[in-house]
């Protein structure tokens, strides 16, 4: 069956492209198009693919020991502060970007003048490159208010930084809740208040998720806005106000002492392993969302 | 009570409302009120127009820099535009079903993959390459422009394949009624229309361009001197603060930050320019 039906397909591609000759440009066109596909898909596989292949042999046990030494270089402290930045990062700004997000979808009037300022000053948040966070984090957290390289400097910077992306997710799935589920919970007495936790957020609670994931691959992969900030210790940190380096800067430092390529490339494998880990799981999340949409 | 309740809600969400706002001032004033006193000291023009950057002799001058990064930003529209255009039109009208299963994810792991590791594959596969190739380190605006083209590919691929996703079908369908090949409707009829959409993901990798900072600095050789060919090493605005951040001080720093203000003046352009896009759009 599938057999005859990929013959089908094959015989009209190839039924396509002997019209085809007869319009040159045409012709050239589709094979550029065809040409940046395989491109990019080729890109994306020598990428992963090396990193992997050549990362994997030099995994070794002693890049997990419970402390680092500058001889067994191990990254299981950075992995522990990755998870740890990533924590206390979205404790701050999830709440902060949820509840904004609820102001400007269930509150706010439309046409108000105060949303589209915050509209604008989240654009202009999600255009500013790592580094200037990583000036600015430095300039107000580590030297004005006096908290040092620290992990909260780190988590603060940060916060500010996936703010922009946990607000336009939020936002973007309170108003996918149809408007008859707000009115038929008023319509029961409640509050806007108990509407909004009771009945719109739960329905939202997917996009949200979303949102949360995106940025957690963010905060993953980031350095340059970290350095300066968090700084580079590369033990785990006793207390919040204490500097700790997450995997990336860890990678970023093994590479820039110049000594350590193949740890470098085992900690490479290690943040693929990562990155690969949360797309796939917002994949799901996105395939989850569509799937609901299509029983409405 | 329950009133109170209410209004204490909505306070504070209006409260998390201003933070975005707040963030926003506070970045401006805190990068321009540390940034400016130094641009004065060294001179406006001095900084901003002198050749040489040598802390050492108390040389500040960013137009190497500058010109760097407008280099590679370039450089990489030239690399990136092409391809991520071409795959996003792919993705939106000739992509058979199960290859978009393929293809999507990976441009989404494209996105996804953090800079620190683009900078290293460049450093391990791009650096020897351009270094058999050509001679010299390896490090050049070659090899930045390329590592760039391909981490902006994602952003220019996402943003063009929706715009295009947007153009009603019966567009497409008239061109075809009208005889034209399906390679001709799309391109004529189906890619005029999603211009500004097309436009704005332009932009906006122009903006990730610009920023990118550990990649670039990694693969990019770093000299602070205007390049001659793209085979010259060549150090970007974002580089020259990633590099020096960690042991400057006193007005080296103030330097520094004045860098950082430069960037920041490029990216508010950036972000203006994307905004009357937009609204260009609306019209």
């Amino acid at each position: 069956m599938t057999a005859t039906i990929s013959l089908h397909k094959f015989n009209k591609i190839f039924k396509n492209w002997q019209s085809l000759k007869k319009h040159p440009a045409s012709m050239l066109v589709r094979i550029l198009v065809w040409l940046s596909a395989i491109v990019t898909i080729g890109i994306m596989l020598m990428l992963a693919g090396y990193v992997l292949i050549k990362g994997v042999a030099h995994l070794k046990p002693s890049l997990f020991a419970w402390t680092y030494t500058s001889d067994n270089c191990s990254m299981t402290p950075a992995l522990i502060n990755t998870v740890l930045m990533t924590f206390l990062t979205l404790l701050i700004a999830v709440p902060i970007g949820v509840f904004s997000a609820i102001y400007m979808v269930e509150y706010a009037r439309r046409g108000n003048p105060f949303v589209k300022v915050v509209r604008t000053t989240t654009e202009t948040l999600s255009g500013i490159p790592s580094i200037v966070y990583g000036l600015f984090g430095y300039l107000i957290f580590v030297v004005a208010l006096k908290f040092h390289l620290s992990m909260l400097s780190g988590a603060l910077t940060l916060a500010i930084m996936v703010l922009p992306t946990i607000m336009r997710t939020t936002e973007e799935a309170l108003l996918s809740v149809p408007d008859a589920y707000r009115e038929g919970s008023f319509g029961l007495g409640a509050g806007r208040l108990r509407t909004v936790f009771k009945v719109v957020l739960p329905e939202a609670l997917p996009g949200i998720l979303s949102g949360v994931i995106l940025s957690i691959g963010r905060i993953v992969g980031e350095t340059a806005a970290l350095i300066y900030t968090a700084g580079t210790v590369p033990g785990i940190p006793k207390t919040v106000m204490a500097s700790g380096r997450t995997l990336s800067i860890h990678m970023y430092s093994l590479l820039s002492e110049g000594l350590h390529t193949e740890e470098a490339y085992a900690t490479a494998v290690v943040l693929l392993v990562l990155v690969l880990l949360i797309n796939g799981l917002s994949e799901l999340i996105a395939r989850k969302i569509s799937g609901k949409d299509r029983l409405k | 009570m329950k009133k109170f309740k209410e209004l204490a809600a909505k306070f504070l969400f209006l409260l998390c409302a201003t933070v975005s706002i707040l963030a926003v001032f506070l970045i401006c004033l805190f990068l321009f009120m540390k940034g400016f006193p130094a641009m004065k000291e060294i001179g406006i023009f001095k900084f901003l127009g002198g050749m040489k950057w040598k802390p050492l002799q108390n040389l500040y001058g960013l137009l190497p820099m500058i010109i760097g990064s407008l280099y590679v930003t370039a450089g990489a529209m030239i690399v990136g535009v092409p391809i991520g255009l071409f795959c996003a039109v792919f993705m939106a009208r000739f992509c058979p079903k199960p290859l978009y299963r393929v293809l999507k994810p990976a441009v989404n792991l494209l996105a996804g993959i953090p800079s620190i590791v683009y900078g290293f594959f460049g450093l391990v596969v791009i650096v020897p390459a351009m270094r058999a190739m050509f001679g010299g380190s390896g490090k050049n605006v070659l090899t930045a422009s390329i590592m760039l083209g391909i981490m902006i590919l994602p952003t220019i691929i996402s943003v063009c394949e929706a715009s295009l996703n947007a153009v009603p079908q019966s567009y497409y369908e008239g061109a075809l009624a009208l005889g034209a090949t399906h390679e001709r409707s799309v391109f004529k009829a189906v890619l005029p229309a999603a211009k500004s959409g097309v436009l704005a993901g332009v932009v906006l990798g122009i903006g990730r361009a610009i920023g990118e900072a550990m990649a670039v600095s990694m693969v990019a050789g770093n000299m602070a001197i205007i390049p001659h060919s793209i085979f010259d090493g060549v150090r970007t605005l974002t580089s020259n603060i990633i590099l020096e951040m960690g042991y400057a001080t006193d007005l080296h720093r103030g330097a520094l930050i004045a860098t950082g203000v430069v960037l920041f003046v490029f990216i508010l352009l950036i972000n203006l320019s994307l905004s009357l896009l937009k609204k260009g759009d609306k019209a």
